[in-house]
């Protein structure tokens, strides 16, 4: 059995123009210890999927059905106080932002104790204590310091290891990093990225990193699945993937990789885009969802959806016109 | 919408009411302080007055204070605070500091203050009370001001030469004006409130005229015997200036869409 | 932090002293001719000369005004016109009065506006939104004397449950003091509340959306701390704030409500004395009245300060 297993995950979210669908059908696995990238466009539903599993979706609007099962537990049926013992515990998240994700009113080590005092029971001061362990564990210097002092006081790339302190304080069974490293410097993403590879090698912490940039995943992750529009279009180990991607819509992403990126003045990299824009999450297509901005489209791309079809160990596609095995790369264009 | 119709009611009353009604200075020596009835739908007063009559007239004389003082503060408030947010060196820190002062004054204790030196009459309120909102008027002005000439199409007319009196009237001055517009609409409840209470306090408006705060005033003495005398000018007070914080808020979320509420 | 207070200090040192002029001038320019009113009705004018030269009337504005705030430092504010009592002792006399009133008043303010304002914020679009922004509306529309007469009307006239007005000390009768200060504390209250929770309300919108909320939600936070503690702590600068923009308005309240339920403090005070030409009394109450103003103010900047580590650490505001 599998640490995470996630199956025909569907979610909705009401708005005054109807429903909108996010996540349209989804189903994935994770391992223990492994490392889970989940790539695709702003959009394409991967932060919904991820924020599904400890439910941080607005409770009023949500519209969430298929099944979500941690360790052969059933989550999506667990009522918000048994989910609260979860979060934070079991399952725990690093956001994107890391100048706003902080309480800019209280302390570092407040912070960090807060989640130790909810889950472990710890007094005040052991907290305190281990809040200390756990900035030096992320590699902030002067731990004892840091520890009173107030987010504003700390740059970007500390207050991200801040939040990668308190995700990692009581050791969860899976830690998610939605973009974690996309509002930081080029040089700082290093360096947290190092950051969640030794939490895994050391805690034996799964995570599920959410990214846009493929060049993060050849980095850090083991396996990948990418979406597109609300659903998986690939997924396969990273080494596979890069090396023989089926999916056009794979191939575009990896021509869009940082090697053939522009570099801009700050130093962040921007990437080519893939021509075209992601369909409305309104109605659900009866087609493939990229078949209009496909190079490789064809008739039967508009009229039926393609089902995921397996082209070796892992590696799954969903596509009738898939690149050949012995494509490079660069394919999939002309 | 709520707000809208609640002022518009409260101008018909105002204008239209005192037509229709009774005269509110006819006294009726056989009946005071009678209950309501047919022949005086609100009752009447210790002096055999129309009590309907003089909430409709009392309107009027709200309408009055309420428009004409936060009109005259705005006439002489916003070319002030253009001029020194205009002038920001020479003339705000001035300016700024006297505001301050002023603003150091309870609303209230200052018009009391003001009304005190003018002595009671409505002309006089009204002056006190479009001084005590002078400041705010001043201030707001000037922070739009301050914030409007860094605008490009300003600096864009600073490069074309054009004198400092057509680039504060044409061009800052327009950009100001939903915000000047809502802080008015929010300025005539405080004034109308101010009003009715200088006018209670015995520092306003004269008896026999029937301010709100007059009529309440006199009310006051005869609870026992006339509740129902204190009822209707309140409930006027309350229903005008919920009609115009009504209204001042749905005017800020659609011509001001920087401050969110 | 030392130099924020200090600098603060140093502006409300400016502003008291220009409010204190302007005080002094308004006196001055009061119609009506103050020795006439202390020499009384029938004053031959050489009596009238007189008074105004042991007063100082026929001095120099600057050398009267000098003279008035020399001494008003120390606390002499001169004698009262009506009843020749020294106006700092009356002062003492009504000031805690105000003080027990606009503080009973601000306990039921912050009582009930705070959490209305939190219960809106936490249920919006909901029905409790709706009851608590009505309230805040109307509570802000309805006049001060109006709800007193209609306290005194529903309380006093019809129930019999509270007497009308008047005061007792509360050193003497706290039974007593409670009961006669209940009514007008929650008319002074009422105005003050509904802009707190308006106030509380948005605040908590803006800080329930902030990023740092959800990250205490992915905690697993309970949501008693999640909205108690993570949301409402960067709430409170607003609700300090509001506080202290407020007091003009508490003070402006306490005038009228003094008057409507005949307490014997310093807005009644002030009423009486302008009605009667105290001059004396006006300038003594009305200076108090901005000092304070201005102090309190100056508390709640400070307040705010601390409140805010941005600003406490630094000393500098919106850093």
């Amino acid at each position: 059995m599998s640490l995470l297993e996630i199956t025909g995950l569907k979610v909705g979210f009401d708005t005054e123009d109807g429903e909108v669908q996010a996540v349209r059908d989804i189903s994935l696995t994770l391992e223990r210890g492994e490392i889970l990238a989940l790539c695709g466009e702003s959009g394409c539903g991967k932060s919904v999927t991820a924020m599904s599993i400890p439910r941080l979706l607005p409770p009023d609007t949500t519209r969430l059905s298929g099944s979500i099962r941690l360790d052969g537990r059933e989550l999506t049926e667990l009522p918000e106080r048994e989910l609260r013992a979860i979060r934070g515990k079991d399952v725990s998240v690093v956001f994107q932002e890391p100048m706003t994700s902080l309480n800019p009113s209280f302390t570092v080590g407040f912070q960090i104790a807060e989640v130790l005092r909810r889950h472990e029971n710890l007094s005040r001061s052991a907290a305190r204590t281990r809040a200390i362990e756990l900035l030096e564990l992320v590699g902030i210097p002067a731990p004892a310091r840091r520890v009173k002092e107030y987010p504003h006081q700390l740059s970007g790339g500390m207050r991200q290891r801040v939040m990668i302190a308190i995700a990692v304080a009581c050791s969860p069974r899976v830690l998610i990093a939605d973009e974690p490293t996309t509002a930081l410097d080029v040089t700082i993403q290093a360096g947290v990225l190092d950051v969640f590879r030794d939490l895994r090698d050391r805690l034996g912490t799964a995570i599920i990193l959410i990214t846009h940039d493929l060049g993060v995943v050849a980095d850090i992750a083991d396996r990948a699945v990418v979406m597109y529009a609300g659903r998986a279009v690939e997924e396969a180990p990273v080494t596979e993937l890069y090396a023989r991607p089926r999916h056009p819509y794979t191939a575009g992403l990896m021509r869009a990789l940082p090697s053939a990126a522009v570099t801009l003045e700050d130093g962040r990299r921007r990437l080519s885009e893939i021509p075209g824009l992601v369909p409305p999450p309104y109605a659900d297509p009866e087609e493939c969802a990229f078949h209009p901005r496909c190079p490789r489209a064809q008739d039967d791309c508009t009229t039926r959806r393609p089902a995921l079809d397996t082209y070796g160990t892992g590696h799954l596609a969903a596509c009738f016109h898939p690149l050949s095995a012995a494509a490079p790369a660069t394919g999939g264009g002309s | 919408m709520v707000g809208l119709v609640l002022v518009a009611g409260f101008l018909v009353l105002a204008i239209v009411g005192p037509l229709l009604t009774a005269d509110p200075a006819a006294q009726d020596y056989t009946a005071p302080l009678a209950p309501p009835s047919g022949a005086h739908l609100l009752g009447t007063d210790d002096l055999g007055r129309d009590a309907l009559a003089r909430v409709a007239y009392g309107a009027r004389v709200s309408l009055e204070a309420g428009v004409l003082s936060v009109l005259l503060a705005m006439v002489v408030g916003v070319p002030i605070g253009l001029v020194a947010g205009y002038y920001r060196r020479l003339l705000d820190p001035v300016v700024m500091r006297l505001v301050d002062v002023v603003l150091a004054f309870p609303f209230l204790i200052f018009a009391v203050g003001m009304a005190a030196i003018l002595g009671p009459s409505l002309r006089n309120v009204i002056i006190a009370l479009s001084v005590s909102l002078l400041p705010g008027i001043v201030r707001v002005t000037r922070g739009e001001v301050l914030v409007l000439r860094e605008l490009d199409y300003v600096a864009a007319a600073v490069a074309d030469g054009a004198g400092d009196g057509r680039i504060m009237f044409r061009y800052v001055l327009p950009g100001a004006t939903s915000t000047l517009i809502v802080q008015a609409t929010v300025g005539i409840p405080t004034a109308i409130i101010g009003e009715a209470t200088l006018s209670f306090l015995g520092l306003g408006v004269q008896p026999p005229t029937p301010s709100w705060g007059v009529v309440l005033t006199a009310a006051q003495q005869f609870l026992d015997q006339a509740p129902w005398l204190a009822i209707w000018p309140g409930v006027m007070i309350a229903l005008s200036t919920l009609g115009f914080n009504l209204l001042g808020d749905g005017l800020r979320d659609v011509l001001d869409p920087r401050s969110s509420r | 932090m030392a130099l924020f207070i200090l600098r603060r200090l140093g502006a409300a040192a400016i502003v008291l002293f220009l409010g204190s002029v302007l005080v002094f001038l308004g006196v001055r320019a009061l119609p009506g001719d103050p020795a006439r009113v202390l020499g009384g009705e029938d004053a031959t004018p050489s009596a009238i000369a007189a008074i105004r030269h042991d007063y100082g009337f026929d001095r120099p504005l600057p050398v009267q005004y000098a003279q008035w705030a020399g001494k008003a430092v120390t606390g002499d504010f001169g004698r009262s016109t009506q009843d020749k009592l020294p106006v700092g002792h009356i002062l003492t006399e009504r000031l805690p009065v105000t003080i027990e009133l606009s503080l009973l008043a601000m306990l039921v303010a912050v009582a009930v506006g705070v959490t209305a304002g939190i219960v809106a914020a936490t249920r919006r679009g909901r029905l409790a939104d709706y009851v608590a922004t009505g309230f805040g509306l109307v509570g802000l529309s309805v006049p001060h004397f109006w709800l007193g007469i209609l306290g005194i009307l529903l309380f006093s006239a019809k129930l019999h449950w509270l007497p009308a007005s008047g005061y007792l000390p509360f050193t003497g009768d706290p039974v007593g003091n409670l009961e006669r200060m209940l009514m007008p504390a929650l008319v002074l209250g009422t105005g003050f509340a509904a802009v707190l929770m308006r106030q509380t309300r948005s605040a908590m919108l803006e800080s329930l959306s902030a990023d740092y909320v959800r990250t205490a939600r992915s905690k697993g936070l309970p949501e008693r701390s999640v909205v108690g503690v993570h949301a409402l702590r960067n709430s409170l600068t607003t609700v300090v704030t509001v506080l202290g923009l407020q007091l003009g308005a508490l003070i402006s309240g306490a005038v009228v409500t003094e008057q409507i339920f005949v307490i014997p403090g310093f807005g009644k005070l002030t009423v009486d004395a302008v009605a009667t030409r105290n001059y004396p009394v006006i300038q003594a109450v009305v200076l108090v009245t901005v000092a304070g103003y201005i102090g309190v103010n100056l508390l709640v900047d400070i307040a705010y300060a601390l409140l805010n580590p941005r600003v406490r650490l630094t000393g500098v505001a919106n850093g």
